[in-house]
C-alpha cells in the first residue's frame, strides 16, 4: 500500500481535566493518501473541527500522534495549510498582500513570488481584485483569496474547517466547485470538514461519518463517482444512493447525542 | 434660462409626499445627515437662546450667569493682553508631554496584558485598584514627589490617564479574532512574528480610538494637574477667577477647553477615518 500522507493514530483528547473535562474525541485513527481529497461529516460538537486542529497543530491532543509523511508533526507548520470557516484575512492588506503574506517566510525571489501570487489570484478567479481590500470583497471571494493564501506556499496538506459554511447556499455551490477544478489542477492531499453532506460527497474520494462526542469514526464511505464532476452528479442515482446511507449514518449519531444529552439538561434545573 | 438637464427629463415624476417617507424615530434606522446635523446644531442654538433670555432680560444676576457678551468680551480681552495664547500654550505643552508619557508606557504594558494571561494577571488587580483612587486626592503627594514644577502637573496628568488607557489598550489588542493569531501560526510565524505582524497592526484602529478618548480624559484633568502653584494655564485662569468670583472668566475658560477637547478628538477621528478606510464594512 501507497504511504500515507497524513496518519492519525489513537488520537484522543479531552478539554479540562480527565476526570472533569469535555470528552470530546476517542481513540480515532484514519490516513489521508497522497493527493486524497477526504471529508469528516459528523453531527455539531462530534469533535471534527479539534481533529482538524489536531492535525494543523493548533492544538496538542490528549493522547496519540499525527504523523505528516512519517513525520510527527509537533505544532504547526507549513507543510500544512489551513482554511478556517471564519473570514481570516488580514483587512488592512490588499488582496495580493494578503496572498504573498504568506510567502514571507519562503525562500521565494521577489519575481517568483509576484508570479506565485498572480498566479493563485488567477486560479481562484480573482483576476482584477489584486488592489482590493477584503472589506470591499463579497464572503465568497474572500474566502476564494483565504484559499489562494492556503496554496501559494505549496503546503503538503490542505485543512479545510467548514471553509464554506458561513456562505449562502448558491455562492457555496460555486465555491465547491471552484474547489474541485483547483484541486484536480493542483492535487494536494485534502482534509475537509463540514456538515452538509451534498457538499462532501460532492467533492471528496472518501466521507468518514464521526459518532456524537466523544467522537470516532463511525464510518468511511468510498464515493467512486468519476471526476471531473459537475454539479449535475447531484441528481445522478448513485449520489443520491450514497447520500441517503450517509444521512441516515448521521441521523442515528444526532438521535442518540439528542437523548444523551437531555438527562443532564434535566438534573441541571 | 434654465433648461432642465435630459436626466431630470427622464425621472418620472413622484408626487413628492410619496417620496422617501423619513421615519424620524424608527428604531436604529438611518435619518437623513441634514437632519442629523441639525438635531445637533439646533440643541446647541436653543441653549444659547434660552442662556440669551435669562441673562439679557435680568431674571439672572451676572454674578451667577453673565450674559454671552460678557463671556465674548472676556475672551477677546484675554486674547488681546496676550495671556489666553500664553495659558493655551502652557496647557497644551503639559496635556501633550502627559499624555506621550502615558501612552508610551500604556501602550507596550497594555498589549502585553492583552496577549499574556500572565501579565493581565500580574498588573491587572493593581491597576484596577489604582484606577478607583481619586486623582485629586494624590495632589498632595504628586506634589512631595515632584514638587511643583511641570514635573507635578505631568504626574498628575499621567495619573489621571496612564491606569485607564492601559486596560483600554489591554482590551483593544484581545479584540484580535483569535482566528488570525492561527493563521500565523499556520504560516510558520513565531509568537513573535504574530504579535509584531498580525496582532498590532489589527489592533491599531482601535488603539487609535482608545488615544482619542483618553486624550480627551486628559483634557478633564488639567484643572487639576494647575491646582497647585502653576502661573499659567487655562486651569490655572479658572482657579484664579474663582478667587475673585469673575464668572465670566470661568465660563469662558471651560468652554475653551471643550473646544480645545473636541478640536483634538476631530483630529483623531479624522485621521482615523483617513487611515482606517479598511475597517468600514460594506
Amino acid at each position: 500500500m501507497e504511504h500515507p500522507k497524513v496518519a492519525v493514530r489513537h488520537i484522543s483528547h479531552w478539554f479540562g481535566s480527565s476526570q472533569n473535562g469535555l470528552f470530546v474525541l476517542d481513540d480515532v485513527s484514519l490516513s489521508l493518501a497522497p493527493n486524497e481529497f477526504v471529508s469528516v461529516v459528523g453531527t455539531s460538537g462530534c469533535g471534527k473541527s479539534t481533529l482538524l486542529n489536531i492535525i494543523a497543530g493548533l492544538i496538542d491532543p490528549s493522547e496519540g500522534d499525527v504523523l505528516v509523511d512519517g513525520s510527527p508533526v509537533a505544532g504547526p507548520g507549513r507543510d500544512r495549510g489551513v482554511v478556517f470557516q471564519t473570514y481570516t484575512l488580514f483587512p488592512w492588506m490588499p488582496v495580493w498582500k494578503n496572498v504573498d503574506f504568506a510567502l514571507k517566510k519562503s525562500g521565494f525571489s521577489k519575481e517568483e513570488k509576484q508570479a506565485l501570487v498572480a498566479h493563485y489570484i488567477e486560479t481562484v478567479g480573482l483576476k482584477g481584485f489584486e488592489n482590493a481590500y477584503p472589506n470591499q470583497l463579497s464572503g465568497g471571494m474572500r474566502q476564494r483569496v483565504a484559499i489562494a493564501r492556503a496554496l501559494v506556499y505549496k503546503p503538503a496538506v490542505l485543512l479545510m474547517d467548514e471553509p464554506f459554511g458561513a456562505l449562502d447556499a448558491q455562492t457555496r455551490g460555486m465555491m465547491q466547485e471552484l474547489l474541485l477544478s483547483v484541486w484536480e489542477e493542483h492535487r494536494i492531499t485534502v482534509m475537509f470538514i463540514t456538515h452538509d453532506v451534498d457538499e462532501a460527497i460532492f467533492m471528496s474520494d472518501r466521507v468518514l461519518v464521526m459518532t456524537a462526542r466523544p467522537g470516532e469514526i463511525k464510518q468511511e464511505f468510498r464515493v467512486d463517482l468519476s471526476r471531473p464532476r459537475r454539479y449535475e452528479i447531484m441528481t445522478s442515482p448513485e449520489f443520491v444512493a450514497l447520500k441517503h446511507a450517509i444521512v441516515e449514518t448521521i441521523r442515528e449519531e444526532t438521535l442518540k447525542s439528542m437523548v444523551s444529552v437531555s438527562p443532564a439538561t434535566r438534573a441541571g434545573r | 434660462m434654465e433648461t432642465p438637464s435630459a436626466r431630470e427629463l427622464e425621472r418620472p415624476a413622484i408626487p413628492s409626499n410619496r417620496r422617501n417617507r423619513v421615519k424620524l424615530l424608527a428604531l436604529r434606522e438611518d435619518i437623513p445627515r441634514s437632519v442629523y446635523l441639525l438635531a445637533g446644531s439646533g440643541f446647541i442654538a436653543v441653549v444659547l437662546i434660552a442662556w440669551a433670555i435669562v441673562t439679557y432680560g435680568g431674571f439672572i444676576s451676572d454674578l451667577f450667569l453673565p450674559t454671552p457678551t460678557a463671556i465674548i468680551d472676556e475672551g477677546v480681552r484675554q486674547y488681546e493682553r496676550g495671556i489666553l495664547v500664553q495659558d493655551a500654550r502652557a496647557s497644551i505643552y503639559r496635556i501633550v508631554v502627559g499624555w506621550f508619557i502615558a501612552t508610551a508606557c500604556a501602550v507596550p504594558i497594555g498589549v502585553m496584558m492583552g496577549n499574556f494571561k500572565l501579565i493581565e494577571g500580574l498588573l491587572e488587580p493593581f491597576i484596577d485598584l489604582v484606577r478607583y483612587m481619586p486623582v485629586v486626592a494624590l495632589v498632595p503627594l504628586t506634589i512631595l514627589w515632584a514638587g511643583i514644577g511641570d514635573q507635578q502637573k505631568f504626574l498628575i496628568l499621567f495619573i489621571g490617564t496612564f491606569f485607564q488607557e492601559v486596560l483600554l489598550i489591554m482590551d483593544n489588542v484581545k479584540t484580535v479574532p483569535h482566528d488570525l493569531i492561527r493563521v500565523g501560526y499556520t504560516l510558520g510565524m513565531s509568537r513573535f512574528e504574530i504579535l509584531r505582524d498580525i496582532i498590532l497592526p489589527a489592533s491599531f484602529p482601535g488603539v487609535w480610538d482608545t488615544f482619542r478618548i483618553t486624550l480627551g480624559w486628559t483634557w478633564t484633568y488639567l484643572v487639576v494637574a494647575e491646582l497647585v502653584a502653576a502661573r499659567d494655564g487655562l486651569g490655572r485662569r479658572i482657579m484664579e477667577a474663582q478667587r475673585y468670583l469673575a464668572t465670566e472668566q470661568i465660563i469662558f475658560g471651560i468652554i475653551f477647553i471643550g473646544i480645545l477637547g473636541l478640536v483634538t478628538d476631530y483630529f483623531f477621528k479624522i485621521t482615523g477615518a483617513y487611515f482606517f478606510k479598511w475597517t468600514k464594512e460594506r
